[in-house]
């Protein structure tokens, strides 16, 4: 019985992770209509930015985050503005094509520099410390941060996406582009803000990310499954449900690997599957689309 | 100088020409209504005006400057609003949410604040939290008039806004108009409904087929120059 419930509670806890990887696709999607395809990789990138700063400038992975943040955003700014702004319209190839070279481009730049080698963010004490609940079951402190950092984050985008002008700029713009226009609103700086939005989410999903497990070059596609995977099972446009869809994924991971060690990523994808059976538009989807 | 005028002004879907050489002028506080049948250009001239259709600079002139190639998100800034055909507003945003985006690049100082949409149709006080898809067909267009004028619009320009709507609903917005023109905005209707048209405008301009085909004062035209502008002879 203690197995199980360690089961649940280790579930959720990665399934903080899954919303962390999936919550900058989430917003892409739901303000541009952008399928990102070099979105783990973009993670994996972030992850070495974080890396390279901690180690040059002798930080915390923490600390080193804030600096990577500003820096990331600007980045995110710049390729959305400069590259994938030209993409988007009625046409969906384009944008699926840069971003698929896009991946392919950071991947194998990331092996010239930093070789196939697996890396780890280091940051003492914190990494292997836990909390203890009782009856032999405790909970990781990193696990528990992402989880708290996940949760934070949704509230955060909520927040600026329903209270502020920009947020209402971004809904409008995903309602109805042209007639955006017309509100004085440039979608293409928009996009561009929300792309810089997005970066600083992945740099959070970086951190914890590099904190919990070692990581190279070539796992970014991965992580781009489970953040697909837990943006369409909790429903497109949605960011409470891109939550639930993480949780979701890491629940059903760590209770097939109860099952069976061997089911683990297994079991994600068919919980992917019966919730693309059962409610195709995902358990959250938002009203109109 | 005119405040708003159109030069040669053409306008294309791809291959298509749906405007042929389109000379109007509209003044500092004037209503102009635009009137024609289906297809005869109307929703694509004030398209162009609203710079959703691209077209040469001095094919479009506000106050003497060319607008005629500048982005629509620029020209409302400048002070040119549209309320598209079809209403179109925001489904994700609230009634209110859809006013304040209204104002959301507005550069030019003027009377309109969501107090004074709110004091023009009250209605729209009470469903300010309302998801837009839950009002009325009169109250959605009523949104629409009141999210273009919270750009504080020198020009605006309003495309088929009684369509769809019952009479005494269409009453009700055309109710707004001398309050807005008060403010000293300049207003061009397209209008299928002629009569409502021809009550409130000061000039009329009929198009048929993407040319102008008539113009004048409402008072001054026949019926039946207005029938043979409309339908061609």
């Amino acid at each position: 019985m203690t197995g199980w419930l360690d089961a649940l509670i280790q579930g959720v806890l990665l399934g903080g992770l899954y919303a962390l990887l999936a919550a900058g696709l989430s917003l892409m999607f739901g303000v541009m209509r952008l399928v990102n395809l070099a979105h783990g990789d973009l993670i994996v990138l972030a992850a070495f930015a974080i890396l390279v700063l901690a180690g040059k400038l002798g930080l915390d992975p923490f600390v080193a985050v804030l600096v990577a943040l500003p820096i990331l955003f600007v980045v995110g700014f710049a390729l959305q503005h400069v590259l994938l702004n030209r993409t988007l319209g009625r046409d969906l190839l384009p944008p699926l094509l840069v971003t698929f070279g896009l991946s392919i481009i950071i991947e194998n730049g990331l092996l010239q520099l930093f070789s196939a080698d697996s890396q780890r963010l280091r940051s003492g004490a914190i990494e292997t410390a836990s909390i203890p609940l009782g009856g032999g079951i405790a909970v990781g402190v990193v696990p528990l941060l992402t989880l708290l950092s996940a949760i934070s984050m949704i509230v955060l985008l909520n927040l600026i996406f329903y209270r502020t002008p920009i947020g209402r700029a971004f809904r409008a713009t995903s309602d109805d582009l042209e007639v955006a226009q017309l509100m004085g609103v440039d979608h293409r700086r928009i996009f561009a803000v929300a792309m810089g939005l997005a970066f600083v989410v992945i740099t959070i999903a970086a951190l914890y990310l590099g904190l919990r497990a070692n990581f190279d070059p070539t796992i970014g596609p991965a992580r781009l499954l489970y953040a697909f995977e837990a943006v369409i099972i909790g429903g497109l446009g949605s960011f409470w449900g891109t939550l639930a869809g993480g949780i979701v994924l890491g629940l059903a991971q760590t209770i097939g690997a109860r099952i069976d060690p061997e089911w683990q990523i297994l079991a994600g994808h068919l919980a992917f599957l019966a919730v693309l059976v059962i409610r195709p538009r995902g358990l959250f989807p938002r009203a109109q689309d | 100088m005119p405040l708003l005028e159109t030069r040669q002004l053409t306008a294309f879907y791809g291959d298509f020409q749906a405007l042929f050489g389109i000379d109007t002028t509209l003044d500092a506080s004037e209503t102009v209504a635009i009137i024609g049948a289906n297809g005869a250009g109307k929703s694509t001239f004030l398209k162009a005006i609203a710079g959703l259709i691209q077209g040469e600079p001095d094919s479009v002139l506000l106050d003497g400057a060319p607008i005629g190639a500048r982005p629509a998100a620029e020209i409302v800034r400048r002070g040119v609003a549209l309320v598209p055909e079809g209403r179109r507003l925001f489904p994700s945003l609230t009634v209110e949410e859809n006013l304040l985006i209204g104002g959301y690049g507005r550069k030019l100082p003027g009377p309109w604040t969501l107090d004074r949409v709110y004091a023009l149709f009250p209605v729209l006080r009470e469903r300010r939290h309302s998801a837009t898809p839950t009002l009325s067909g009169g109250q959605q267009q009523m949104v629409a008039v009141g999210r273009a004028l919270m750009s504080n619009p020198r020009v605006l320009l309003c495309d088929e806004i009684s369509l769809g709507l019952a009479p005494i609903v269409i009453a009700d917005i055309y109710a707004g108009l001398p309050r807005i023109k008060a403010e000293g905005t300049s207003v061009v209707l397209v209008e299928q409904d002629i009569v409502q048209a021809m009550k409130v405008a000061n000039r009329v301009y009929c198009f048929q087929e993407g040319r102008l085909s008539l113009t004048g004062r409402p008072r001054d035209l026949s019926r039946e120059q207005i029938h043979r502008a409309y339908f061609g002879s």
